[in-house]
This record gives structure tokens, C-alpha cells and sequence, in this order.
């Protein structure tokens, strides 16, 4: 349990990154937070010749919150994005799942965005990311591009991203008025894995209180991040006869996704359980208890 | 008067060092030596063909690579069968370097040895073993149907085959009014100490000496053992065990294939060589407990009396059998538990598989014991629609000694010596609300809500012989040095045994200093396992401390010319009773128990030949007595002292998710006088954590290639503080007969019944029968879907 020999690189700058980054193409990787690198070194599941460490890089550290989004650097932690209240009232369920992510020791040292250059679809975030409709903001020698969850994505433990490239930003959409947001999942101890996990972003009229819209994304049970319109099952209902769409709600939860089984569930209970989180998710929104967005101005 | 130690709640005086960074480990140990790591087998079953180290062998900072070529003289031959047994049949065991074939995912194939561990494994990776496969053996079910064998020539895949015998249970059960029959399965798990296995070993090449600092459970046996391998006097060997991060049955075995290889290499390069376990070798190549497939037939009268009950089980040993049958035999020994059974028939099989070996894991194979037990009491009142406790209460042992009429892993006839089941069974009750749950049942369905509540009750056999030792000095100072042979591994050693010490002698608790686990001053013990370390050193050390009282009153009573009964130690002042003016201090009698020629020091002057006028008609030294307030004694018991509890749980499970909570778990122990209660609370808790992940977490999950799919922290579930109840305990007092101090074990106790009781109350939550633990959501949500289909019957009362 002790990694192959490599070195380590400590630029100071973006620049100084995306040269490192050339220079050592596939033979090169990222470091951070580390929380999922290192146990991979140490088992030498991987044995890259190059670490660059970025924790010294400036200008990637910022929590943003802007037109309604939440703009978060590469070095910011879990920890920091959970406790920040601006990133909160923007988004909520940023804090409800970051809160899922590990133990606070691992959200201290990990950092968001490494998340989702990870794309493990054991991971909350990356499926955040595709559920707020965010997008990263990628850099390299060769130029910038911005791309969205769907795009970055590719696989299980995959994304698009060319070996000379650096995420240097996540944004994560906020909420509209009317919308409000929530995610819960189910482990077998505190901080695991989910066995299965769903956020969900429900839109209302906020005049009117009739449902207009309903999104849903889904831990541990999807390959990607793949998100469910729920829109056309929940519009013009009213909030207050909205219970009766559960089953509704599970069945689709359940017909679209496709767990695996593995030691700790089987595909069946992770399927069904989807689909019961979805409705726990979607009970607790209707209900009001989750906060939303109720106007402009409360934003 | 001296507040009397035992019985207090003494803080952990060991906590302090350990909890503030400034414990000892053996992988603190060690600056600057060379550094072991090893060439595992990936593969369950193979043979080795070729082992090619040109690769490795030019890495720089490698200095030796060892092939089981390479091991000298009868360290190349099988490592040791510890425990023979009459139902072993086809004893095997390995090599401490594999030599022709590797028979599970793990086993040690090479070893490299270099400046440091990075170094080692980089050159361990580039070591080539070239393999053909064999097909593996993987779990009871593909052992007991011996399509293929583990070892050539062990066909049938039989380690071990016994029996024990009491009336005639068979006979029994057919004249009886009602019985039933249960299938049962536990699955394999292991311990995790925080600290894994770890050895120094430290060639002196001026002497031609080996000193061994290992974690170890035995530090006397595992002198033994590397001495016999390495083919040295016995005095050229000593072994030392510091801070042990937990050991929990694990380092019972002796010796590892690492400390063998280690010591090995140490001696053929004239230095020091370490090796620590990292925790994927901890999962793949040290031991694991707990599986085994049981079926059981029992009789029974109209208020669930058992008349007869009849066991097979088929008992999961892993690859080898080093520490041979203990666990099946205490399987076997155990499944009576609390309960008066005039026939009672037990056979069992212990199997090979290409898994790791299986060794004891704290409660040693009464978990599986209790479990068949307590499934079949709760069974029995389900079949007769009786209460569960009174179905207990109906087939306790009331009266004591019980003969159980079965021979225990220490070769004496087991007895339930102590212990009063109907009083703990109340207490019990009282506290988990046993009587009041139908009406917090009935609160809860009405909320939608499924709750359940078992119980489950054990016996233990503790404080197994054949023996340990005391040994007790007081220097000039009035320091009190206190030795004991076995070692510690995170129990309060250096409080409890203090405070049998301090009580005894008469001294402030904080004069006493206890070392454990070193050959050096103890050469004569055996080891820190099966709940024995209190009752064993404990007692050893209360008659050693015996002894230098006497010894002390003695000299204190010529000099102050009073009869040694007329004296009595009183904060570490001897005085006469009734006369305190009449003393002197445990120091000057510790000064004048040794005539000296030289004074060192000040109170040193006291004994020289010219303080006092020396009586022309007796030696300075006595025939018969020895210099020196200094004692050593052995305590020996006849038999083990059986100790016995019972848990209680209320659990509640998700409707939907199939989710397990403990709501309430409550205990109620009985280890007979208890020498600190805050010790045994936190034993009991520890046990229960255990007990926990074993019910509901931790499995080790095999594939059909002999792959284990788990080997880490992220995948094998231990629970965290967050999934262990608040465990609330009672006690009951009943001492044994056994020994001096009546003190009864208290190691593994919290462990021992907790799968059981979390079976029962699920059970209960769900109205549907729990065959088989651990369990999870997943696993219960599919019994549910089993259940609705007929295929899983529902039990009686739901």
C-alpha cells in the first residue's frame, strides 16, 4: 500500500499548470484534494510518473455567486461549498448533498470540482452538476471551453477531458422562482456510498402553486448522469393534491434508471429504493418543509 | 484505611500515554531497519511453476529476496500444528513462503527485503510468479461437496470430524410431543485491529542473539516457536510485546509466516529487519472467523422444554488449520449455553477452502454457538405461541455446578460453575421493557412504523489454563514492579492488575507499574485470549502479591519484634494493627530484605554489614530465603470458569427501504466480582460494536475465483460510532468457585450473543423467519419479496 515512485510539481499559476500539463500528457495527473487519487496510488491501481499539485495555484479558490449561480474554483473544498450560506440560499441543494459526500474529514480535503473530474457515478456532485443544469469551465494550452454534464460525462469513472486539460471552474445553476430543490440517499453507514441517491428540482408558479415542472437526478443506480424530466407527470397539478403522483413518480424513477448489483445490493433493491428516495425526495418539496425560492427578491 | 482498589472504577491509567501520541507500536519501533514486504499470491488455487526475481533483484535499496528456497533448516518445513486435537484428521498447515502450491488469494509466495517499504514493493512488483491454476474451493457448501479438493490427498476436504455425546438425543426427540428443525448460516467475517500484524526482528550479531518485537498475543509462545524453526537455544531468543493496537484473536497464531521469514532473514543478514501489515494484507492474508452452515433437530414438551437436541454443523477453516479446532470445539461446547439439556448430540466437520485460514475472532466460535441456540429457543416459541423469555426461563440451569457433560477446548470437563440466569433474565426485562414492547409495538404500527424486539442468552467458558505468573518487586524506593507474561492489546492491564497489586500489598495504586508480554523478565506463559487475561494474571498476580507480603511482615516483624500477624500494610507503611505509632515503610523493609555490602545510596546504608550488630549465629541470607522483596507465582486453575450474560434489542425496520435501526440494545453481564466496573462497561460496549457489525455490516464476500471483493475499509462495512447503539448494561455478581479473586472473564462477552439478538428482533419486526446473518437492507428487502411469495414462511405469531 505504498505508490509507485513519482514526482511532484507545485505550479503557482494557471499557466504554470497547463505547461506541466502538456508536457507530461498522459504520463501527468492532477492532484488536489487527493481524497480519491491517493488510496488509487496506493493500491497502484494507477502509477502516473507526474503528480501536479494545484493547492498552490492562485485564483481558483473562489466561491462566486453570480446571475444566480454558484461559480466554484477547483481548490474549493466540500467542506467550504456545504458551509457557504450565499452558495445556499442560491442553490440548496448544494448543502444537501454536499452533506452526503464522506465525512466532514474528507470533505475538508476534498474538493468539489475534483469530484467531478473523478465521474464517479457513486458520487453526488457530478450528478448535481447535470441536475442544476451546470456546466465547467475547462482550460488548456490550446484554449478554453465550457461544458456541460452531459458533455463531460462519457462513463463510469470517465469524462471527456483531454490529458493537457484543467477544470478551473464548476458553475452550478441556482434556482428560479418558484423552484426549490432537495436530495437524499440512503447508505448502509453514515457517509458510504449510496445504495441509491435522488435530487430533485421541482418548479412551481409561484402565484399559483400549481406544479410546472420536475426534475430528477440519480446516485449509484445511473452509469451518468443522466437526468429524468418528470415535467410532464407533475405539470398542472396542484401542490396540495401533488401526494397522489408518487407512485407515478417511484414507477418512472424506477423504470428509468438501471442499477447494478454488487456486494451490498442487489440491482432489484437499488432500483426499487431509487424509486422510494424519489418519492421521499418529491413528499418532502411538495410539502414545503425544503425551502425554495419563492420570488425574485428572496434570492 | 486504604480505600480497597478492586471493585473501584479506576480510571485507564495506560489512556493518557496512549491517547496523547505516546504509545509504542512495533511499527514505532525499528528506526533505520530493512524492511520486509511480500510477493502475494493472486490466485485461490494454484501451482507454482516458476519464480522469476531478474527484474527485481536490481532495484536500487534491495538487499535480499527470499524464496521458500531460501529458508534454512526446519524453518522450511510446515509451520506448526499449535493445538492438536483427536478430531483431527488431515492436519495441514503452510509454509512460511509458499513452496509448490498457494491455496488461497494472499499467501506469501516471496519476500523483498530493502531500505524501505516503497522500495520493497516496487521490487515485489517485478517479481514474476508463473502459475497453473487449479480450480478453488470456496465456501462450506463446495468443501462439503468435494468435487475438488484444496489438498491433494484430503479428498473430501476434512480437517476435523468430532462429536460429544450427552443421553441420547435422537432417541429423545422422537418420543417427544412436539419438534422442529433449522437450517442456519453465519457468514465469514474477521476482526480489524487498528494495528495489523508487525514484527522486528533484531539479530545481534555479537552475541548471536534474536530479539523479537511483535504484535503479537504471545509473546512466550512465539519465542517458542521461532526458536524451534530457527533451530536456537530457546536463550538465545526473546520476544517483546509493546503497545498492541487490538488483537482480538488474531495474533493468537504464532508464528505468522511473516515473523518466521522476518526473523529468518534478520539472522542470515546480520541486522534488523521489519515488516507491518498494511490493511489489504490484513483482509487477505492473516485470519477470519465466523463461517459456518448448521443444521439443528430439537424436541420439546408443551412449554417449550428442550428434551432433546441434535447438532451437525459444518465449520469453514479456511486453507490451513495452525491453530487447529478451536473454534468448531467451542462451537460444539457452546450451543447449550444457559440451558439444562439431558440429551444433547453435537457433530460437526471442520472443512478446508482456498479462503484465508480461520483462527478465533473474539468470541471464538460461541457467536455461531449461541446463535444456533437462541434461533431455536426463539423457534420453539414461536412453534408453541409462548413467550420468548419465558421459553428461556423454562430450560435454565438452576442449580450450580452444572456439569455440562462435554470436554472443553482445555481438555476439562465443561461446568457451569457460577451465575443465576433467572435474576439476570429479570434484570433483563426490567431494563430493555420486555413486558411493556406490545404496547409500544401496537404506538408504532398505529404510525406506520415496524418495530421488533429479541433477546438472546450465552454462556462462556473464560480464564482458560494451563497456567500464568506473577511477578512481584519492590525496590528500595517503595516503587512496586508488577511482571505478568501475557500481553496487552488495549485492555486495561496496567490499571486492573494495579489495582489487585496496591489492594493486596497495601500501596497507593500509583507506586505499582505493571509490564506485560516480555520474555525477557516472564519466560513462562501463555497468552492473552479466550477472556483469560484478568482471571488468569489477575489471580497469579493477587497470590504472587501474597507471597511479598508475607515475605515483607516478615522482615518488618523481626525488626519491629512483633509477630508478622500482628502487622498489616497501610499505604505502603508497615504498622502494627491497632498501633499505627509501630511502622515502617515498605521502602526500608524492601531495603533491609536485601543485606548489601555497598551503599548506592542513602537508605542503602541501612543494610550494609556494619548497620547493625550482625548475630554471630544465622547468615545474612537465611537457608531457605532468597535476598530481595521480590516473589514469583503461578496461578493454575482446574477448569474454565464460566461466565454468562444476556442482550436484549429493539429494532425497528423500514417499511419501504427495508433500512435496520437499533433502537435499544441492553445488556446484562455476569463476570462474577468485577475489579473494575469501568473496564468491564467498556469491554462490554466494545464487544457490542463488534456484535453489531456483525449482524448487520461486515461479511467477507468471496467470489466463486476465491477473490475477495472486499478487502478494504470502503467495501467491508465495520460500523462507525454512528451505527453502534447506546448500549445500557446491568450487572449481577456471581462469584466463581474457581479461583482466589472469583472473578469470571469479560473479553468477549459483548460479542458473543449480539447476532443472535438482532436476528430475533428483526424477526420479530418482520413476522417472517431470519435463517441466516449478517444481514442488510438489500438482503432483507429480498426476503420480503421471498416472503410475499410464499417461499419464506411467516412465522406463527405474525
Amino acid at each position: 500500500m505504498k505508490p509507485s515512485p513519482f514526482t511532484i510539481h507545485r505550479p503557482t499559476s494557471v499557466e504554470q499548470t497547463l505547461e506541466l500539463l502538456s508536457e507530461f500528457g498522459a504520463h501527468g495527473k492532477i492532484i488536489a484534494g487527493g481524497q480519491s487519487l491517493v488510496p488509487v496510488l496506493n493500491m497502484r491501481l494507477a502509477a502516473p510518473e507526474h503528480l501536479i499539485d494545484i493547492t498552490a495555484v492562485s485564483g481558483l479558490s473562489d466561491i462566486v455567486v453570480h446571475d444566480g449561480d454558484v461559480e466554484v474554483g477547483a481548490l474549493v473544498s466540500h467542506a467550504r461549498l456545504e458551509h457557504d450560506e450565499r452558495a445556499h440560499a442560491a442553490q440548496p441543494v448544494l448543502r444537501a448533498a454536499l452533506k452526503c459526500v464522506a465525512h466532514p474529514a474528507i470533505r475538508n480535503r476534498g474538493t468539489t470540482v475534483g469530484s467531478l473530474a473523478h465521474a464517479d457515478p457513486n458520487g453526488e456532485m457530478p450528478m448535481i452538476l447535470a441536475l442544476t443544469g451546470g456546466h465547467v469551465d475547462v482550460v488548456s494550452s490550446r484554449g478554453t471551453r465550457s461544458l456541460e454534464a452531459a458533455e463531460l460525462n462519457v462513463g463510469p469513472l470517465e469524462t471527456c477531458l483531454e490529458s493537457d486539460e484543467l477544470i478551473v471552474k464548476a458553475v452550478f445553476g441556482g434556482l428560479a422562482p418558484g423552484q426549490s430543490a432537495d436530495f437524499a440517499e440512503l447508505t448502509r453507514r453514515t457517509g458510504d456510498y449510496a445504495l441509491a441517491g435522488v435530487g430533485m428540482v421541482l418548479s412551481a408558479d409561484p402565484d399559483t402553486g400549481e406544479l410546472t415542472g420536475l426534475r430528477a437526478g440519480f446516485v449509484s443506480v445511473t452509469d451518468l448522469p443522466d437526468i429524468l424530466d418528470l415535467g410532464g407527470v407533475v405539470a398542472g397539478t396542484q401542490r396540495a393534491e401533488a401526494a397522489a403522483l408518487v407512485p407515478t413518480i417511484a414507477q418512472a424513477v424506477e423504470e428509468f434508471v438501471d442499477p447494478v448489483g454488487d456486494i451490498h445490493a442487489t440491482a432489484d433493491y437499488r432500483r426499487h429504493l431509487a424509486g422510494v428516495m424519489a418519492g421521499r425526495v418529491f413528499t418532502g418539496l411538495i410539502s414545503g418543509a425544503v425551502p425554495g425560492r419563492e420570488t425574485e427578491e428572496a434570492a | 484505611m486504604t480505600t480497597r482498589m478492586f471493585g473501584q472504577k479506576i480510571k485507564r491509567r495506560e489512556d493518557p500515554r496512549l491517547v496523547t501520541g505516546n504509545g509504542r507500536y512495533v511499527d514505532d519501533l525499528g528506526a533505520g531497519a530493512l524492511v520486509a514486504a511480500f510477493v502475494r499470491s493472486p490466485h485461490a488455487h494454484a501451482s507454482i511453476v516458476d519464480i522469476d526475481v531478474t527484474d527485481a533483484i536490481d532495484v536500487d535499496g534491495v538487499v535480499a529476496i527470499w524464496t521458500h528456497e531460501d529458508l534454512p533448516g526446519d524453518a522450511a518445513e510446515r509451520l506448526p500444528m499449535l493445538l492438536p486435537h483427536p478430531s483431527i484428521v488431515n492436519p495441514m498447515t503452510g509454509y512460511a513462503l509458499a513452496r509448490d502450491h498457494v491455496n488461497f488469494v494472499g499467501e506469501p509466495v516471496a519476500m523483498v527485503v530493502a531500505e524501505n517499504r516503497y522500495i520493497a514493493e516496487d521490487a515485489a512488483g517485478r517479481i514474476s510468479v508463473d502459475y497453473e491454476f487449479l480450480p478453488p474451493v470456496v465456501g462450506v457448501d463446495q468443501a462439503r461437496a468435494a468435487q475438488t479438493a484444496v489438498h491433494e490427498g484430503i479428498e473430501d476436504n476434512v480437517a476435523a470430524h468430532y462429536q460429544q455425546t450427552v443421553g441420547d438425543a435422537p432417541g429423545a426427540i422422537a418420543s417427544a410431543p412436539h419438534s422442529l428443525e433449522l437450517e442456519l448460516e453465519v457468514s465469514r467475517s474477521a476482526c480489524m485491529p487498528m494495528e495489523g500484524k508487525g514484527v522486528v526482528a533484531k539479530w545481534n550479531t555479537e552475541d548471536g542473539t534474536l530479539l523479537l518485537h511483535s504484535s503479537t498475543q504471545t509473546a512466550s509462545g512465539l519465542r517458542a516457536a521461532i526458536a524451534a524453526k530457527l533451530g536456537l537455544p530457546l536463550t538465545k531468543v526473546e520476544v517483546v510485546a509493546p503497545d498492541i493496537g487490538g488483537g482480538f484473536g488474531v495474533k493468537i497464531n504464532h508464528p505468522w509466516p511473516e515473523e518466521l521469514a522476518c526473523a529468518c532473514a534478520a539472522r542470515a543478514l546480520g541486522t534488523t529487519v521489519k515488516w507491518t501489515e498494511d490493511r489489504r494484507e490484513h483482509f487477505v492474508s492473516s485470519a477470519h472467523e465466523r463461517g459456518q452452515i448448521q443444521e439443528v433437530h430439537v424436541g420439546f414438551d408443551d412449554e417449550g422444554r428442550i428434551l432433546g437436541l441434535d447438532v451437525k454443523f459444518w465449520h469453514d477453516n479456511g486453507a490451513y488449520l495452525p491453530y487447529g479446532v478451536i473454534v468448531p470445539l467451542n462451537t460444539s461446547t457452546h450451543i447449550m449455553g444457559p440451558y439444562d439439556i439431558a440429551n444433547f448430540n453435537v457433530e460437526w466437520w471442520s472443512l478446508y477452502t482456498n479462503c484465508v485460514i480461520v483462527t478465533p475472532y473474539r468470541g471464538a466460535g460461541r457467536v455461531h454457538a449461541t446463535f444456533m441456540m437462541e434461533r431455536t429457543m426463539d423457534a420453539i416459541a414461536d412453534e408453541l405461541g409462548l413467550d420468548r423469555a419465558q421459553v428461556r426461563l423454562n430450560n435454565f440451569v438452576r442449580e450450580f455446578p452444572h456439569p455440562m457433560g462435554v470436554v472443553m477446548q482445555d481438555g476439562a470437563e465443561g461446568c457451569l460453575d457460577s451465575g443465576d440466569f433467572l435474576t439476570s433474565l429479570d434484570k433483563l426485562k426490567a431494563l430493555v421493557g420486555w413486558d411493556e414492547f406490545e404496547d409500544y409495538r401496537n404506538r408504532a404500527r398505529a404510525e406506520g412504523r415496524h418495530v421488533g424486539i429479541g433477546m438472546g442468552a450465552y454462556v462462556e467458558s473464560t480464564g482458560a489454563g494451563p497456567y500464568e505468573g506473577g511477578h512481584i518487586e519492590i525496590e528500595s524506593s517503595g516503587r512496586v514492579n508488577v511482571w505478568t507474561g501475557l500481553t496487552t492489546q488495549g485492555q486495561a492491564h496496567a490499571t486492573v492488575f494495579a489495582q489487585i497489586v496496591a489492594d493486596e500489598l497495601g500501596v497507593p495504586i500509583d507506586t505499582v507499574h505493571v509490564t506485560t508480554g516480555d520474555t525477557r523478565k516472564m519466560p513462562y506463559s501463555v497468552g492473552t485470549w479466550g477472556s483469560r487475561g484478568g482471571v488468569m494474571a489477575g489471580n497469579a498476580l493477587h497470590v504472587t502479591a501474597k507471597k511479598v507480603k508475607a515475605k515483607a511482615l516478615k522482615i518488618a516483624g523481626d525488626l519491629l519484634e512483633v509477630s508478622p500477624e500482628d502487622l498489616e500494610i497501610v499505604d505502603g507503611t508497615v504498622q502494627v494493627k491497632g498501633d499505627p505509632s509501630a511502622s515502617m515503610p515498605l521502602a526500608s523493609v524492601a531495603v533491609l530484605s536485601n543485606p548489601l555490602r555497598y551503599a548506592f545510596d542513602e537508605s542503602a546504608k541501612q543494610a550494609t554489614q556494619f548497620a547493625k550488630p550482625a548475630d554471630p549465629n544465622t547468615p545474612p541470607i537465611k537457608p531457605g530465603e532468597e535476598p530481595g522483596l521480590e516473589e514469583q507465582d503461578y496461578f493454575s486453575p482446574l477448569r474454565s470458569t464460566v461466565a454468562n450474560g444476556m442482550h436484549a434489542a429493539i429494532v425497528e425496520t423500514d417499511p419501504e427501504t427495508a433500512d435496520i435501526t437499533i433502537l435499544k440494545y441492553c445488556v446484562v453481564h455476569d463476570c462474577g466480582p468485577m475489579i473494575n466496573p469501568m473496564v468491564v462497561e467498556g469491554q462490554v460496549h466494545g464487544g457490542v460494536a463488534q456484535g453489531v457489525g456483525g449482524a448487520l455490516y461486515e461479511k467477507m464476500a468471496y467470489d466463486a475465483d476465491g477473490q475477495l471483493l472486499n478487502a478494504s475499509f470502503m467495501d467491508f462495512l465495520m460500523p462507525f460510532a454512528s451505527e453502534v447503539p447506546k448500549v445500557e448494561t446491568d450487572h449481577l455478581e456471581t462469584p466463581s468457585p474457581l479461583n482466589p479473586l472469583g472473578i469470571k472473564g469479560a473479553g468477549e462477552a459483548g460479542a458473543i450473543p449480539v447476532v443472535s439478538v438482532i436476528a430475533s428482533a428483526i424477526e420479530d419486526a418482520e413476522g417472517f423467519e431470519i435463517r441466516s446473518m449478517p444481514i442488510d437492507p438489500s438482503t432483507l428487502w429480498e426476503l420480503r419479496r421471498k416472503h410475499a411469495a410464499g417461499a419464506v414462511p411467516s412465522l406463527h405469531r405474525a
